[in-house]
């Protein structure tokens, strides 16, 4: 009895604490994520109030949490959004990836951590933060430019490829070695595929059967079958989280909108817990040793994502100042960083990757929405106007519509 | 002249519509999926960036269509009435007194006694067009009607009450 009790105080305590530290972000202009990796970093071992009791269901809530944030970026696209994008924007992408990947994976071995500590640190370099980055072009009023398609598209084929690098990390993390880890692969890649398809042709029969109108039903039976699927695909050794993407994407029209209303505030709550967890696990006191190398590679990784953003806006024919804005916009790394750093962390890969990791997210999550106003400024325009009448003298900047 | 509008998917927000006007500025609407919209101006420097994007609500966004379908409508009427010799277009407001109030349009029998037809009411900025026989008057209708001039003055003595049947 007496452990329950405890486990209500702390939980309590912690998730009225995570709302004080969530209204103060907003107050201040800032992404709830860096606090919530914070109050982690305070409650975990060697912090300043560790918790006892809670920690196994901070566990669990935070596999929840992360199925959750994976449902709900499924059920934000439709399976033909994603193959139309996958084909519009497949070079983006493309540039992306190599753009981002590569450094993370250069700066491990730099650090002289062996490859599957770089297959993990590309991955956390790689993804931009789909959910802060939309949120920073809405608070901006940029929803409405022309380069925000081209932003868009960039973080959903990165969300997509995730549907395929994760259960390759988490073969590889379970040490079945490179084989195993293309196995995994193709799997993924078959399931992929079949779901999307399935998804295309399918998808109204099989939202038909799960009902709208009752939205208590619909509540269990979405939130029941994400954590089956999810359950299973880990069985399979496919990543839990893949598993619940896959069943985002099958579901569409009605179904989907009604799921992510009623699955939001369960999301926001798991998220949560889910965040606090991966600062839970890390001890503040490695943090100090990696703070250098975290701020170097943050640098390193926001101005590839600056260039990415350009590279991808040019391919759009959009001007200098879009090309800049679509750059710093993608600068954000979130909850997917996190995501792929708690897989590596509960495998004990290498012990320096979580405190790195941490220290990574926090910086660019609280420097990106700052580095994205950055083009809104009068001398910012001012120096790209400048450049701009250099290069091309009086050209007509609109396009040639009608 | 005939308007493109172009059509941009923004996945995982919803949709973007803009078109660019004769005066070489750039409008559109974001339609977000949860029914929110915006309305988005875009910067004359910079015609990638929107220089506004003002949220509008349902009722908001519907009486903004409809201050522009009426000003259109209108402005297709008097666009008419040049169109035409000898063919004239009269906004009639219904008097308070008028017997019609209540009444539907048919019981007025007016194209059949005057040759003027009723085109269209106006009501509360909104416009109702080409009503049907069944279609009933209320209190401060403003009927816009075309005909002759003999016509156009029948019409609106007929709204009066000013005739006998």
């Amino acid at each position: 009895m007496h452990s329950t009790t405890t486990l209500l105080i702390e939980v309590g305590a912690l998730l009225f604490a995570l709302g004080m530290l969530g209204r103060l972000g907003r107050t201040v202009g800032l992404s709830p994520i860096p606090l919530y990796l914070l109050a982690g970093l305070a409650f975990g071992h060697g912090g300043i109030v560790p918790l006892s009791a809670s920690e196994e269901f901070i566990q669990v809530g935070a596999e929840i949490g992360v199925i959750l944030l994976l449902v709900m970026l499924g059920l934000e696209y439709s399976a033909a959004e994603l193959v139309g994008n996958l084909r519009a924007a497949a070079p983006a992408g493309v540039i992306d990836a190599l753009l981002n990947t590569l450094p993370g994976a250069g700066f491990a071995f730099l650090l002289g951590w062996d490859w599957r500590a770089a297959l993990v640190l590309a991955g956390i370099t790689w993804v931009s933060s789909s959910g802060v980055i939309a949120k920073v072009l809405a608070d901006l009023g940029r929803l409405g430019n022309r380069e925000t398609p081209v932003i868009l598209s960039v973080l959903v084929i990165e969300d997509l490829a995730m549907a395929f690098y994760l259960p390759l990390v988490t073969a590889v993390l379970a040490g079945v070695g490179l084989a195993g880890g293309a196995k995994a692969l193709a799997v993924a890649v078959v399931t992929v595929i079949a779901v999307l398809v399935v998804a295309i042709r399918y998808g109204s029969t099989i939202s038909k059967f799960i009902s709208v109108q009752d939205g208590e039903a619909l509540l269990l039976s979405v939130l029941g079958l994400t954590l089956f699927v999810a359950g299973v695909a880990a069985e399979l050794k496919v990543s839990a989280a893949v598993g619940a993407f896959l069943v985002g994407i099958a579901l569409s029209g009605p179904v989907a909108h009604h799921a992510t209303e009623m699955l939001s505030p369960l999301r926001d709550l798991f998220a949560a817990v889910f965040f606090v967890f991966f600062g839970l696990s890390t001890d503040p006191a490695d943090m100090p040793p990696v703070l250098l190398p975290a701020l170097g590679l943050a640098v390193l990784t926001m101005s590839t994502k600056v260039l990415t953003g350009y590279l991808a806006a040019r391919r759009a024919a959009i001007a200098l100042p879009g090309r800049m804005r679509a750059g710093v916009a993608l600068v954000p790394r979130g909850e997917f960083s996190v995501v792929i750093a708690g897989l590596a962390v509960a495998s004990g890969v290498e012990p320096r990757l979580a405190p790195l990791a941490t220290a990574y997210v926090l910086i660019t999550v609280v420097a990106g929405p700052l580095v994205a106003r950055v083009p809104d400024y009068q001398w910012f325009k001012k120096i790209v106007r400048r450049r701009m009448a250099v290069r091309r003298p009086p050209a007509n900047p609109l396009p040639a519509g009608e | 002249m005939r308007v493109r509008v172009e059509q941009t998917p923004l996945p995982g927000i919803g949709v973007r519509h803009d078109l660019v006007t004769s005066s070489g500025r750039t409008v559109g609407v974001v339609s977000h999926r949860n029914g929110r919209r915006d309305l988005v101006l875009y910067d004359v420097d910079d015609p990638d960036s929107c220089l506004a994007s003002i949220p509008l609500t349902d009722g908001e966004a519907e009486a903004l269509a409809n201050v522009l379908g009426a000003s259109l409508m209108l402005g297709q009427l008097a666009g008419l009435r040049q169109q035409a010799a000898g063919l004239l277009t009269e906004q009639i407001a219904l008097p308070a007194g008028s017997p019609f109030v209540g009444r539907r349009l048919g019981d007025t029998r007016a194209r059949t006694r005057t040759s003027a037809s009723i085109v269209a009411v106006l009501r509360d900025r909104e416009v109702i067009a080409s009503p049907g026989p069944s279609f009933v008057f209320e209190a401060n209708d403003v009927v816009v009607t075309v005909g002759t001039r003999e016509g156009l003055d029948g019409v609106t003595a007929i709204l009066a009450g000013d005739t006998d049947d």
